[in-house]
């Protein structure tokens, strides 16, 4: 460990001899999964305590690196196996790290009813609205007019809105950040992670690579750039017209309710009535 | 306790974003690697640290002896 040139944190949190990890030069996904590896250790959870699901994509490689008990599993279902896994052993502490087509397109299911069971779940959206490892198809949370690999003419589709989606299904808190805003984003993660219900942060990410060039959003700089300049929070965007804030990122906290927790709903109303005898 | 910022030219991919938001701007990409111009200017605000997707950049407090 002694040779390895990373700071407390990355030697603390991380698979060092995992590093450094694959994603492209100026990939906004590093930067969201140092941020979130910065909140899980600023709330103190204990780290035997915490689990990190993925399903598959670039952003889903993230539990990879990440020195908790970590799962990468199948491409959508991320939060299928986190449920389980929360369902199993209610008192881990469960992180979802997925990626706007593996938590909205082929997972979109999954996190709705996720949501609204109000399951103990933070699930971190590193959303660059492309598919980036596959080779930058468009996905639900590309802009309509953006152009893809799939989408050479522009994207026809409306996009979804993943704090709006959250909200409407049911989660308890719904935020969005971005790769930019990292103070604000670790922020973020940690009441994320502190809400005992189901919990979802839109982090806007940036890929270069794909989404960059294919709309002329330029290189990492470029994209970071563009996010810092086109960000307003909730509370300015509220006092703003619709097409004033047409191609804007909102970001900051969109709901923070608090509600009952689907795993201790399940031990009241189920399986301590089970253990009891009760008849039905 | 001194603070240094440390690099780790060998995880830098050069994507020039600490650069880029550095307030005082004393880093600079060099063949595709982020170097120190200036260490006088550098106020160890850790932003760079912060926003580097490589965590090949950071600040380091070490105790001094003494
Ligand atoms: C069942 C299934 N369908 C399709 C794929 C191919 N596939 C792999 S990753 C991916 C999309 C990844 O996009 P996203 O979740 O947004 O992550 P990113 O790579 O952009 O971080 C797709 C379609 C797969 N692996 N499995
Ligand atoms: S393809 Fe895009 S999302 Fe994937 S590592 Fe490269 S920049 Fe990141
Ligand atoms: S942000 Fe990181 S990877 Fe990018 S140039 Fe700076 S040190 Fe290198």
């Amino acid at each position: 460990m002694a040779d390895i040139m990373a700071s407390n944190l990355i030697r603390q949190t991380f698979r060092t001899d995992k590093l450094p990890h694959i994603w492209c030069q100026g990939c906004g996904h590093g930067v969201l999964m140092r941020a979130a590896a910065q909140a899980i250790l600023n709330v103190g959870f204990d780290p035997d305590k915490v689990c990190i699901v993925s399903g598959i994509g670039c952003s889903s490689r993230a539990p990879g690196y990440m020195n908790y008990n970590t799962l990468h599993t199948t491409h959508g279902r991320a939060i299928a196996f986190a449920t389980g896994v929360k369902l199993a052993k209610p008192e881990l502490h469960v992180i979802v790290m997925t990626g706007d087509g593996d938590a909205a397109a082929i997972g979109g299911n999954h996190f709705i009813h996720a949501a609204r069971r109000n399951i103990g779940i933070t699930t971190i959206v590193f959303n660059n609205s492309i598919y980036g490892m596959t080779g930058g198809q468009y996905s639900p949370t590309t802009p309509m007019y953006d152009t893809a690999t799939t989408a050479p003419y522009g994207n026809i589709e409306q996009t979804f809105d993943l704090c709006k989606l959250a909200d409407a299904s049911g989660a308890s808190y719904v935020a969005r950040t971005t790769a930019y805003h990292v103070p604000q984003a670790i922020k973020i993660f940690e009441k994320a992670l502190l809400n005992k219900g189901f919990s979802v942060v839109d982090a806007i990410s940036g890929c270069p690579t794909y989404y960059g060039r294919k709309n002329k959003k330029g290189n990492a700089v470029q994209m970071m750039k563009w996010m810092k300049d086109n960000s307003i929070d909730f509370k300015t965007a509220e006092k703003m017209t619709a097409d004033e804030i047409k191609d804007k990122i909102i970001t900051g906290e969109y709901k923070n309710a608090p509600a009952p927790e689907y795993c201790e709903i399940y031990q009241k109303e189920v399986i301590d009535k089970v253990l009891k005898g009760d008849a039905i | 306790m001194a603070k240094t910022l440390k690099i780790n030219t060998a995880w830098c991919k050069g994507c020039g974003i600490c650069a880029e938001f550095c307030p005082p701007k004393v880093l600079d990409i060099v063949r595709e690697k982020v170097v120190l111009k200036d260490m006088d200017k550098c106020t160890k605000c850790a932003l760079c640290e912060l926003r580097c997707p490589d965590f090949a950049i950071y600040v380091e407090t070490e105790e001094v002896a003494g």
